[in-house]
């Protein structure tokens, strides 16, 4: 059982919780995730990735959005609780330049949404690494920024982007991200956030040939290699987001294959929200991801 | 009673389920025999002098012994006789292939020149096992006191909570050493658990014999993959003794053709772990969801593609087809399995293969063409080779594909883990008899080593490992630390 040792709600849907998870706290890099159950006798197996971690404190930060039935459940969960399942750190650590044979230089990372959780991990270690990092950080309004502050302190520039204008530029992500490699010097670029934005960041660096990493987030059970669930087709051939992931080259990821395979539940995942919604497991307004 | 009069008893068939209703339950097919028939079957063993049915088991339990037992109406005296050699009596009294072990060698189904008719070695086995746990007795064995465990006892990792890992963890508890078993899933029992259906094998009897751990003084950790969550080396810095891996063959083949990541094509562990470790039958209650296919195509033969076929039934399938490209004889399922499955309706369709997966606009499956094969020679596995026939396409209208070809050994033990050997198909290399790997200290067993093999083969190993861990733990005892 891992207690949860505090708890915040970052917008309308998004929460913050820092868990008890000694081991992984102390084995996690940046880039990896866990998979989390609220219930283990009924829950799903939940992959979310790890915002930050204190192995000092035995505890990692998590960020997720209330969107389906099981995430709708580990919301209800408060401080002192405990979650009954948490498992990792799964997945292969970031590449980080500067730190992986490749000089430091100048790395844009782009977070979408909550996409920004995991990216603040990988902004610190490559920061750590010597690099200058710009960060672009979009969002459809401005309620639905998180971790602003944060990443404020750590990025050595900083643009928002929201689709209606209430904070920062009005627009979308890719607009800075051409402006960024157009000007020149940009290195590398890090994209996590809705699959949409992923490719379409992807399709934005691809005349420029700005080497792009992604993080994927597909639907998985185990984590560990053994359902497959997760498979997508990077450069023609099949790859385990779990195992060989959940970072790839975004500009060999067959996009639309990977967004349909995330659609396989869509039906049985609007009843089973529509249930946990009924049973009172959600009362507010639905934000979709 | 004379050997004719013992071969005049009639064989004792099991009672069972009815197929047109057990299709759609998840209870179990087999309802097992009643102290009757078991005593009855018991007393059709000749008890031939040369024991021949032992040969047939991997872990050598004493069958005419606990036969002997059975005849005589004392069922739990059969039960510690096969405890002796056998940890999982209710597992393997169900799934072992019996036909193709014990039973195969039985001389009564020579005399009878028919297999099925040999003494049901497994069903009593099996009838042993659940009279004495609706007696109230624990998995473990009653007569081990954990507190024997020696004070400062060497500490002993078992990784991984399948049939091999449970018996390593045993044995290893039974000789005195502390043992920890880790698993990776949020329950334990490996593919006991997330493979192999409620209906072959209800989880409340594997249930039973992780309870049985417990009660040795084993403690069960959850949530813990190996290699990510610590490394082996950092298990061995913090403490403990020895090792022993077996993870099993946890990496699904594919079949290598077009379309198979398209939108409803599983594989068959993906499959069967939604529908049994995740319960997704039990829709009322739980929140996994499940694909609800409604023409449904399986690919493969053995026992995996069976579980399979059926659970696609028991989860509401209309059609479901079994395609394997080779014909029903070098079939590698149990026959009781085939049986099974087309007694409740599953289609067989031989010497046949899939060419490639047809998806709609929306990347769901939408169909399967197929290929017809013929038999051709011998390959290297003995068996005739398929060949196909050029030109035989058709399409098999599906919206639902599960490709059941079998597993690899999974990567990420020996991606995690530098100096532990392995051979070319990633299985992890260790010492025959010993077992221990290329790391000293670190032993293995199971799948892992064997490549997929059967819950009885990787019990085997468990034990063998065990006996190489105590063996080389007792010769390091004066050493202090050991690593």
């Amino acid at each position: 059982m891992h207690r949860i040792l505090e708890k915040r709600q970052l917008s309308a849907s998004v929460f913050r919780m820092e868990v008890e998870a000694p081991l992984i706290a102390r084995a996690r890099a940046a880039g990896q995730f866990v998979i989390v159950m609220a219930d283990v006798d009924a829950g799903e197996r939940i992959p979310l990735t790890i915002a930050d971690a204190d192995p000092g404190k035995g505890s990692i930060t998590l960020v997720f959005q209330a969107v389906g039935a099981s995430t709708m459940k580990l919301a209800k969960l408060e401080a002192g609780d405990a979650i009954a399942s948490v498992t990792g750190p799964l997945g292969r650590p970031t590449s980080i330049r500067g730190a992986n044979g490749e000089p430091a230089g100048h790395v844009v990372c782009v977070g979408g949404g909550i996409g920004v959780a995991p990216l603040h991990p990988i902004v610190q270690a490559l920061k750590r690494a010597g690099n200058r990092v710009t960060l672009v950080m979009g969002a459809r309004t401005q309620d639905l920024f998180v971790m602003t502050d944060e990443m404020r302190a750590l990025a050595d520039e900083l643009v928002l982007v929201t689709d209606d204008g209430s904070s920062g530029r009005k627009g979308l992500v890719t607009d800075p991200l051409k402006e960024l490699c157009a000007a020149g010097g940009v290195d590398e670029v890090i994209a996590i956030g809705p699959p949409i934005m992923m490719k379409f960041c992807a399709l934005a660096t691809k005349p420029f040939g700005v080497k792009t990493t992604v993080s994927l987030n597909t639907i998985m059970i185990d984590g560990t290699g053994m359902c497959g669930g997760c498979r997508v087709t990077v450069g023609g051939q099949t790859k385990f987001v779990c195992v060989d992931g959940p970072e790839f080259d975004g500009h060999a990821v067959d996009w639309d294959q990977m967004m349909q395979r995330l659609s396989t539940f869509k039906v049985q995942e609007a009843l089973a929200r529509d249930h946990a919604c009924r049973i009172g497991l959600h009362g507010e307004s639905q934000a979709t991801r | 009673m004379t050997a004719k009069e013992r071969m005049a008893i009639e064989p004792q068939k099991m009672p069972e389920q009815d197929p047109a209703v057990r299709a759609h339950n998840m209870r179990e097919v087999a309802l097992g025999y009643t102290p009757e028939q078991a005593q009855r079957e018991a007393t059709r063993c000749l008890n031939c002098p040369t024991k021949p049915c032992m040969q047939g088991c991997p872990v050598s339990v004493n069958i005419p012994g606990f036969l002997a037992q059975a005849t005589a109406g004392d069922f739990k005296g059969a039960l510690a006789t096969i405890r002796e050699s056998s940890l999982l009596p209710a597992v393997c009294g169900r799934v072992c292939p019996q036909e193709k072990q014990c039973q195969n060698f039985c001389t009564l189904g020579k005399l009878f020149k028919d297999p099925e008719k040999a003494v049901a070695i497994g069903r009593i086995e099996r009838f042993c096992a659940d009279f004495s746990a609706q007696a109230g007795q624990v998995g473990g064995d009653e007569a081990f006191n954990p507190s024997s465990t020696r004070p400062h006892a060497k500490r002993v990792a078992v990784v991984g909570s399948g049939p091999a890992s449970i018996t390593c963890a045993a044995d290893c508890a039974r000789a005195g050493f502390k043992v920890t078993m880790f698993e990776a899933f949020h329950k334990p029992g490996g593919v006991l658990v997330y493979g192999i259906p409620e209906f072959r094998l209800p989880k409340a009897i594997v249930q039973r014999e992780i309870d049985g751990l417990k009660a040795l003084g084993v403690d069960v950790v959850t949530d813990f993959v190996v290699g990510r969550t610590l490394t082996l080396s950092d298990m061995l810095d913090d403490g403990y003794d020895a090792i022993f891996v077996g993870t099993g063959a946890g990496l699904p083949k594919f079949m290598g053709i077009e379309g198979e990541n398209l939108v409803g094509v599983f594989s068959a562990n993906e499959y069967l772990t939604r529908a049994n470790l995740m319960k997704a039958y039990d829709e009322d209650h739980v929140d996994t969801p499940f694909w609800h296919g409604r023409r449904v195509a399986v690919l493969g033969g053995g026992n995996v593609a069976m579980d399979a076929s059926r659970m696609a039934l028991r989860l509401g399938a209309e059609k479901v087809y079994l395609v394997y490209r080779r014909s029903e004889a070098e079939m590698p399922a149990r026959r009781e399995e085939m049986h099974h499955a087309r007694e409740e309706g599953v289609e067989f369709l031989m010497l046949q293969n899939a060419k490639r997966v047809l998806g709609d606009e929306q990347g769901r499956v939408k169909g399967l063409e197929c290929l017809t094969y013929e038999l051709g020679e011998p390959d290297a596995s003995g068996r005739r080779s398929p060949v196909a026939v050029p030109g035989s396409e058709f399409t098999l209208d599906v919206d639902t594909v599960v490709v059941a070809v079998g597993n690899g050994a999974n990567p990420l033990v020996a991606a995690t883990t530098p100096g532990l050997d392995v051979d070319a198909k990633g299985h992890v290399l260790v010492d025959p008899v010993t077992r221990m790997t290329s790391i000293p200290g670190v032993f293995a067993g199971g799948d892992i080593v064997l490549g997929a093999a059967t819950v009885i083969l990787a019990m085997g190993e468990g034990r063998a490992a065990a006996k190489g861990m105590a063996d080389w733990l007792n010769r390091n005892a004066g050493e202090g630390e050991t690593k």
